[in-house]
């Protein structure tokens, strides 16, 4: 990985970076939160939420960004978000429907009420996964070290990325 | 009660694989995994004894209607299915590798897990749904994590034969997703029963030809049929060998269902083995694989790599009894499935026993191993008698269906040759039995501290060598189930 150093002496860049970065955030969240009215979901607001985290990480640094989001940390929420989708749908069968029925969510208005409840928090599950399984593409990316051989460091489920985080 | 349960079948082991993720603990993953399976085995086998006998018990995901929204069906044929994957999940999970795979560190063993646990959702995920674009998603599921799993294997190979694995699969995943597509076109739905319930297959209609084509095709990767079977001996004789076991027991039989389901539910038997003559394909193609895999098996050198030209030959079995299309050919197929599962998956267990206690299959290594390690060598003997078709085991009453279909189909050129493939497993089960029993150790790697494997090892591939015999004596239970479901097939149903 070639150092950022000369990155980091680019004043425009990180102004700019610095800026954009939380303006991004905010966004990902209301295309996260607005999904159910309008344009969006989760798979999208994960992405954009991701990548406001990784041109922080491009410009600051990956060991910046790894100080607060850990690879662990990635791993365990990209397995929650699956969670969170697979829970709502087995507390659905626990409240009488099928899985993944939301209307079984809401038992007593009927209509859509339920459905609703459950689509949030599906989409949830679905943007904390998607958030976290695109910053672990990135740390792993990041994490690939060129050695003498030619043969990188990290094989398939091997060693951590930059292994000095977990 | 078990109707409302049916979906946990899929759901539970696709929740376990993040929980395992969460939780990081080797050894909690590896008893949360077992568990889960065994639950899996007892929805299986509850499910199969609710069905038998013709029941059907369906499942709505979400509340939807069935031809909209995704229907869990399940019948004889994939009840049947479902309980000899979890089965062998069962059996191959309780194995005790002693540490997994050679190339998984400790601290990342818990990922391990989570993958083995993706595959088994995604295999019964294929099995057990009704729609056919939730097939595909199914079929990716199982196959990405299995490219996962032979990675994973010991010998930097391992990672080739993955991506090589990868790329076959893929391209078998997209020839099945257009031919759903062309179905979907001629249709308009895509639950299984729905499409063939609409779809009025005719030479004529180019649409529908092609997609039985691309499906065909697409499948027949997946399932390793004579000329595209290239990825498989690599793929099996690399991975880590619980995964080879696990794989050979499940991953091809899984995709035999799926050709079945295809040819006679979705386009009926009279249109594919009638009007279309696909067995004029299907037949020399299965005869081939029969003796050219096993020529290959012959001349292999390594335990592993002989198994799994053994196991090309075997879905030459398999796909003869299909092409039959008859009752007795097809429940031969079918009873192969389970017959199969329980050799090939029971001697590369054996195999794991020996590569954990001498380091190496090769056959000169194994020489003379027989007296230093009987019981596992005598495993290797039933499952080895078992490929042959020796009366008194599983293999011998495949062939017995097999070779009766034939027969009764007229076709006694196909019959005699079963029985001269047979002469070919001979010839290599007896190369191996040879080097373990009679042969000299070789001097350059002295045997005398090999000691027996250890019972967390031996006992899961002795518990399917005494199912090898158990099944080949007592064929009431799975010839009676294969039979059943056969006929069920034939029928048009699932």
């Amino acid at each position: 990985m070639r150092p950022p150093s000369r990155v980091r002496e680019m004043p425009i860049l990180r102004v700019v970076a610095r800026a954009l970065a939380p303006v991004i955030l905010l966004f990902g969240l209301y295309v996260q939160f607005h999904g159910d009215f309008g344009p969006g979901g989760g798979f999208q607001a994960g992405v954009i939420f991701a990548a406001g985290l990784i041109i922080f990480a491009l410009t600051f640094g990956a060991e910046a960004l790894r100080q607060v989001v850990s690879v662990v940390l990635t791993e365990r929420l990209m397995a929650a978000g699956v969670l969170l989708y697979g829970a709502v749908g087995v507390l659905a069968m626990f409240l009488g429907g099928e899985f993944l029925n939301y209307s079984a969510l809401d038992p007593l208005t009927t209509g859509h009420h339920g459905q609703h409840l459950g689509i949030i928090a599906i989409e949830l599950g679905v943007g904390i996964a998607v958030a976290a399984t695109i910053m672990r593409v990135y740390y792993a990316f990041v994490g690939r070290r060129p050695e003498s051989d030619g043969e990188t460091r990290e094989p398939s489920l091997g060693a951590e990325p930059g292994g000095r985080t977990s | 009660m078990i109707e409302k349960i049916l979906v946990l079948e899929v759901v539970l082991p696709l929740l376990a694989a993040p929980v395992c993720v969460l939780v990081r603990h080797p050894r909690f993953c590896r008893f949360f995994s077992l568990g889960i399976v065994a639950i899996c085995f007892w929805i299986a086998v509850a499910l199969l004894f609710e069905v038998r006998g013709g029941g059907v018990v369906s499942y709505q995901l979400g509340g939807w209607q069935p031809p909209l929204g995704i229907e869990y069906r399940v019948s004889t044929v994939n009840a049947y299915l479902l309980a000899l994957v979890t089965a062998m999940a069962l059996v191959v999970l309780s194995f005790d590798s002693r540490g997994g795979p050679p190339r998984v560190p400790e601290q990342r063993r818990h990922l391990y897990y989570a993958v083995f646990l993706l595959c088994i959702a995604g295999l019964l995920g294929i099995a057990i749904t009704g729609d056919a674009f939730n097939i595909f998603v199914f079929l990716e599921i199982s196959s990405l994590a299995s490219y996962i799993l032979v990675s994973l294997g010991g010998h930097r190979r391992a990672v080739m034969s993955a991506f090589y694995y990868l790329v076959m699969g893929t391209i078998g995943g997209v020839f099945f997703m257009l031919g759903v597509g062309l179905l979907y076109q001629e249709t308009g739905t895509l639950n299984l029963r729905d499409i063939a319930a609409r779809l009025e297959p005719s030479l004529d209609d180019r649409g529908t030809v092609l997609a039985l084509a691309l499906l065909v095709v697409g499948i027949s990767i997946k399932l390793a049929v004579f000329p595209l079977h290239h990825w498989l001996p690599n793929a099996y004789s690399f991975a880590p060998p619980k995964v080879s076991a696990f794989l050979a027991a499940t991953a091809t039989k899984v995709s035999f269902y799926l050709l079945a389901m295809v040819l006679f539910t979705i386009f009926g038997a009279p249109f594919v083995f009638g009007e279309l003559r696909l067995q004029a394909v299907l037949l020399p193609l299965s005869i081939l694989a029969m003796f050219l895999a096993s020529g290959a098996a012959i001349f292999q050198t390594d335990l592993r790599r002989l198994l799994a030209y053994s196991s090309v030959a075997q879905v030459g079995y398999m796909t003869l009894g299909l092409s039959t299309a008859n009752a007795t050919g097809l429940a031969g197929g079918l009873v192969h499935l389970f017959n199969h599962a329980v050799m090939k998956g029971g001697l590369f267990l054996v195999v794991a026993c020996l590569l954990y206690r001498v380091g190496s299959v090769h056959i000169d290594a194994l020489a003379g191993i027989g007296r230093r390690m009987p019981l596992t060598a005598a495993a290797l003997v039933i499952g080895g008698l078992s490929l042959i078709g020796v009366p008194g085991t599983v293999g011998f009453v495949s062939k017995w269906y097999l070779v009766s279909g034939v027969l009764e189909r007229g076709w006694t050129a196909a019959a005699v040759l079963i029985l001269l493939s047979s002469l070919l497993a001979l010839v290599y089960v007896g190369k191996v039995v040879e080097a373990v029993y009679f042969r000299k150790p070789a001097e350059i790697q002295p045997i005398d501290q090999v000691r027996e494997a250890p019972l967390g090892m031996l006992a899961p591939a002795w518990v399917l060598a005494a199912a090898a015999v158990f099944f080949g004596l007592t064929t009431n239970w799975t010839y009676g189930v294969a039979r059943e479901a056969a006929e069920l097939l034939l029928a048009g149903g699932i």
